[in-house]
């Protein structure tokens, strides 16, 4: 404040290269960093603290961290319109040259911020606000409440472009994969790699190192710290087993020893490199895991406790001895260990002011507390906070005493920073997200690691070692344990390390106050805006479950999942409740770690790539023709054919009366095939399939129908006996994989004695539906060894023969209501016959139509699609197929269901025809159907439209709809309830075109 | 992703495989000899036990055979493949404590 603000950088020391200066702006305006800063750094060196408002309150907030578990300083960065990527924590974002990031979550700026005014609001925005207030008027939601809050709620906002990188996806094996490259996982990954292990290391940070890189002056086998990193590193990456990956978060793990890796290649690169992804996804399957992914500092809960410059203690140290940058000129430290001491000790030498260290011990006691008070520091145990001053920054501390359990008013202490430390919480997470046990530790005042579930072992800080020796000594031992599983008592390897003793003396809940809060807000989740009155009110209003108190006051559900917030909030709650802290039981640690982009997890799935494409034989000729095509399961299908300035409308009529008064030509190809092989094959189909097949001749064919056994239609289609022993049975387009699949189930888990086999040969045939009354001109003179007249060879015939000299298996069907055939060639050949049909046709009147017409000729003759007219609840006498059942089959799957009473009642849906009053209205596919008219919310309902198709060879349109009791209703008026009144029907018959089939048998 | 050791095709990621639930439910030899109640246990009735849970799978995107596993549903452990038909396997006592 007072001191110059170039002079926040010291001139020396730390990893960062003060000859070479960045520029980049935050918030529109310009700033210097320098090399090896991160946003962050580069903000505190230029003496800007306030970094974003809080989400619900829209309190100022500074950086409170270092790394990623900072909850306060999210930022937007952005290269151009379409590379924006919000929520980054300005603490984990590299600096580069031209930089621009932008601060979230204020309007219109963050030092005049509209939303502030919820703070001062606060008492009406208690715990379950939501829940309570925006109920009622339910019509309110959508038009008013939504939007307003979703506009005060925004966390940084959505490029506007799609995103032009590419992003790249690679499975790896290892024997040993090292999560944290800290001094933990470095020694395991040493003593990993030493027994031949192929060994993995990722960290989420720019540099191996971890804890090492803040370290002012630990040895470690003689060497200062970050030199001995550098050696281990090197060492590492001469072994060709070894795969070192910076930039790298496992965010997940996953079921037997699967790991998620998130690498960032080049964000952090002023110009990234053209050839290279932005990111890769690592999808890590290890023999063995080491999980070093360190201890987070856990802040204090105090009145006041978010002013912009509190921060972690152990934060201002890495800022410090990491970056070179003093956080602020004058701090007051406020701790529960030893460890902010030696924070105490680093901020003085490099010329910042301490003015008081406060310790909540009742005594400060040992070395570094004794090297504190002889370096002129103050300090004063038994301390407590009473609360802050400051606006867009913080001003001043007012410290209280604990004496004999009550609390005196304390000094008050002007300061630009305030530095916490409440000790330090195990990042557990991934151990926890592997399905390990954990257990509370008095001791540590913490949860760790006690009983792994996968091959997994934690190493270091991350289950409640601290001291430095102790953690490069168990991370040795982990490395030797997981790259030799089978080797028991090898030597371990030991280092020799001086560094002073690191405390374990950690701090949980709110500290003491003289009365029940009533000044301002004690923080518990900054990033959620959760209070220590919050969590007060969750258990007064009787939520005892952390897992419930969480989704009550939203405590720890934010981005950063309360990676610096859950441990107090649960021994808030814990004492509330008067319970021990494990009873108040733990929530749930979910992937990912920390956010992973929606590009990471598409990978190259996006575009012509999000899902194969499957075309057929006809494809190409459908194209030049000027197809529209349409999605129909992963097939691309031609829906119509439009010449000149046709609509899909005009086009679908003309195609229908085509076919209705000459011949069409459609691409079937699409339908399932499967073939059903054996000596027991018709005893196979007529244990599946409601039909009888027995009697079924061989160069007949029939329409089957398919029920799961709980008598629902799953599937239906023409099946053909093409010998004694064989079967062509043909299913749905989208239905072939499911039918083979429970084909198979059958086959071989209930049936295994059957002699049938099946083969998929969707792919092998392409199909060729020629139908209407001129297709048996156009097909005469082109079949060969079948005799196709109408006396010969009657409907639903099926012979082998051939066709411009090609074998064709064809059938005599009609999914049209015409006379039709369906020739059957092999794929290759299938645009060559079609052409050729095509040509013989031109004479005759061919033409080409798609399956919109298909759809509009299939009902006219009332014939059902499967997922269209039926949704799983339908059976065949609801869909009036009751014909198709085999008379005295004593069994087939799904029959004992039909038994059922309820399965036979009569007011069961069933499929009838609906016949608007106003021929020109095509009613709406999904429309319901009532009895009577006029009715207001909720109305009697009694059925609903399934099929809907304006018929130009009728003149009038047309529906098919499932109408409770529909059979006996037929002659009936109904009523189809739209936004502007009702519309008449009248029920009918389903087949409203040549009910007689002589069409169908010409 | 679970690694699933088909018993035809040796260990595959889980990707390549379709569940097929409960494993040992046979299909009743005459279902119209079965009561509502009784079709109505084979048809909807299932476990869902924590513990050890005997469950089928299908190699979909392999050999295509289905076969039959026991998988700890509390930690996602296989303890067991075995080929269908094949009786379910004996497991040490203590795992077969938490059935």
């Amino acid at each position: 404040m007072n001191a110059p603000i170039d002079g926040l950088r010291t001139p020396s020391g730390g990893l960062v290269d003060r000859t070479r200066r960045i520029s980049f702006s935050f918030d529109g305006r310009s700033y210097e960093g320098i090399e090896g800063d991160t946003l962050a750094s580069a903000l505190l060196a230029n003496g800007v603290h306030l970094t974003g408002r809080s989400f619900k309150y829209h309190r100022p907030r500074g950086i409170l961290a270092a790394g990623s578990e900072e909850p306060n300083a999210l930022v937007t960065v952005s290269r151009d319109a379409a590379r924006v990527t919000p929520n980054l924590r300005a603490t984990q974002v590299e600096l580069y040259a031209g930089l621009i990031a932008e601060s979230q979550n204020r309007w219109p700026s963050l030092e005049r911020d509209f939303g502030r005014i919820n703070d001062l609001l606060s008492a009406f925005f208690p715990a379950g606000f939501y829940y309570k207030t925006f109920m009622w008027p339910r019509k309110a939601w959508k038009a008013l409440y939504e939007p307003v809050i979703r506009r005060a709620a925004g966390l940084g906002r959505a490029p506007t472009h799609a995103d032009p990188d590419r992003y790249a996806q690679r499975y790896a094996h290892c024997d040993v994969l090292v999560v944290g490259a800290g001094p933990a996982g470095i020694a395991a990954a040493l003593t990993a790699a030493a027994s031949g292990a192929r060994v993995m290391l990722c960290d989420e940070t720019a540099q191996f190192g971890g804890s090492l890189l803040a370290d002012g002056g630990a040895l470690i086998d003689g060497l200062a710290a970050q030199a001995w990193v550098r050696q281990a590193i090197e060492s590492l990456q001469s072994n060709r087993r070894v795969t070192l990956l910076k930039r790298t978060t496992a965010f997940g793990y996953f079921p037997h020893n699967f790991v998620g890796l998130n690498e960032r290649l080049n964000d952090h690169c002023e110009k990234p490199p053209q050839h290279q992804p932005r990111e890769r996804l690592w999808q890590v399957r290890a023999k063995q895991v080491v999980l070093a992914t360190g201890a987070i500092e856990r802040p204090l809960v105090f009145p006041g406790n978010d002013r912009p410059g509190i921060l972690l203690a152990g934060a201002a140290q890495t800022y410090l001895n990491r970056y070179g940058v003093r956080v602020g000129t004058r701090a007051v430290i406020v701790t529960s260990g030893d460890d902010a001491y030696q924070t105490a000790l680093d901020l003085k030498a490099a010329g910042i002011v301490v003015a008081a260290v406060a310790d909540l011990r009742p005594e400060a006691i040992g070395a570094l507390p004794e090297a504190v008070r002889q370096a002129g520091i103050e300090v004063l145990p038994a301390s407590t906070v009473l609360g802050t001053e400051g606006d867009l920054r913080v001003k001043a501390i007012t410290l209280g005493r604990v004496e004999a359990g009550s609390i005196q008013p304390g000094q008050r202490f002007e300061c630009d920073v305030v530095l916490m430390s409440g000790g330090f919480t195990p990042s557990v997470h991934l151990f926890s997200q592997s399905r390990g046990k954990l257990q509370w530790s008095d001791a540590l005042k913490a949860f760790v690691p006690a009983v792994s579930a996968e091959q997994e072992r934690s190493a270091g800080a991350c289950r409640g070692v601290y001291d430095l020796g102790d953690v490069l000594a168990d991370g040795a031992a982990a490395g030797t344990a997981a790259g030799e599983p089978a080797a028991t008592g090898a030597a371990q390897r030991r280092f020799s390390v001086s560094a002073p003793k690191r405390g374990s003396e950690s701090y949980l809940g709110v500290l003491p106050q003289a009365t029940s809060p009533s000044g301002d807000k004690s923080f518990v989740d900054w990033q959620h805006d959760v209070t220590t009155r919050d969590l007060a009110l969750a258990t007064r209003e009787g939520f005892q479950s952390i897992e419930h108190v969480k989704r009550y006051t939203t405590m720890g559900m934010a981005t950063d999942q309360g990676k610096t917030s859950n441990l107090n909030a649960m021994a808030i709650v814990a004492k509330s409740l008067a319970v021990a802290i494990p009873q108040v039981g733990l929530t749930t640690f979910r992937m990912p770690y920390t956010p992973v982009t929606f590009g990471s997890m598409a990978g190259t799935s996006r575009g012509d790539l999000f899902d194969p494409v499957r075309t057929t034989p006809t494809h190409a000729w459908a194209q030049a023709r000027g197809a529209v095509f349409e999605n129909v399961a992963l097939w691309k299908r031609a829906r119509y054919f439009p010449r000149g300035n046709e609509d899909m409308h005009a086009a679908v009529a003309r195609e229908c009366r085509a076919v209705r008064n000459a011949c069409g030509i459609f691409d079937a190809s699409t339908l399932g095939k499967i073939e059903v092989v054996g000596p027991d094959a018709a005893e196979f189909m007529n244990r599946l399939y409601v039909n009888n097949w027995a009697n079924l001749g061989v160069g007949r064919s029939r329409y089957g129908i398919l029920l799961r056994e709980d008598g629902f239609i799953y599937d239906d289609g023409v099946v053909a006996r093409t010998a004694a022993d064989r079967f062509h049975v043909t299913t749905t387009t989208g239905g072939a994989p499911r039918v083979l699949g429970l084909m198979e189930d059958y086959r071989q888990t209930e049936w295994p004695d059957l002699k049938v086999w099946l083969t998929s040969t969707t792919e092998q045939w392409a199909v060729i539906a020629v139908q209407g009354p001129n297709a048996r001109l156009v097909l005469e003179s082109m079949v060969e060894g079948i005799d196709i007249s109408a006396a010969a060879w009657p409907h639903m015939s099926v012979a082998r023969g051939k066709i411009c000299g090609v074998p064709m298996l064809l059938f005599r069907v009609s999914f049209t209501g015409e006379l039709g055939f369906e020739i059957n060639v092999p794929s290759d050949y299938g645009q060559s016959v079609w052409e050729a049909v095509f040509a013989a046709g031109r004479q005759h009147g061919i033409t080409e139509y798609g399956t919109e017409t298909m759809h509009v000729l299939r009902a006219e003759k009332g014939y059902i699609i499967i997922g269209q007219d039926t949704d799983g609840t339908v059976t065949p006498d609801d869909a009036g197929l009751t014909w198709a059942i085999g008379k005295n089959k004593t069994d087939f799957v799904g029959k004992r269901s039909l038994d059922r009473a309820s399965m036979k009642a009569a007011d069961r849906k069933q499929l009838v025809g609906l016949r608007a009053k106003q021929p020109g209205v095509v009613l709406e596919e999904g429309a319901q159907v009532a009895e009577k008219p006029g009715q207001q919310p909720p109305m009697i309902l009694i059925g609903h439209v399934t099929s809907s198709y304006a018929s130009s060879v009728l003149g009038h349109s047309i529906a098919l709809g499932l109408v409770a009791g529909g059979r006996a209703r037929i002659g009936q008026t109904l009523y189809v309830p739209m936004p502007n009144g009702d519309l008449e029907v009248e029920v009918t018959s389903p087949v409203f075109y040549d009910p007689t089939g002589a069409r169908i048998n010409g | 992703m679970l690694i699933i050791d088909c018993p035809y095709c040796g260990k595959r990621p889980e990707i390549e495989f379709s569940y097929g639930g409960q494993a040992h439910l046979a299909r009743p030899q005459q279902p119209a000899q079965l009561d509502d109640q009784a079709w109505a246990e084979f048809l909807y009735m299932r476990t869902n036990i924590k513990g050890v849970y005997a469950e089928r799978w299908r190699h979909a995107r392999g050999c295509g055979r289905f076969f039959n596993a026991l998988r700890d549903t509390t930690t996602d452990h296989f303890l067991a493949f075995y080929k269908t038909g094949e009786p379910r396997p004996t497991l040490p006592a203590q795992h077969e404590r938490t059935t």
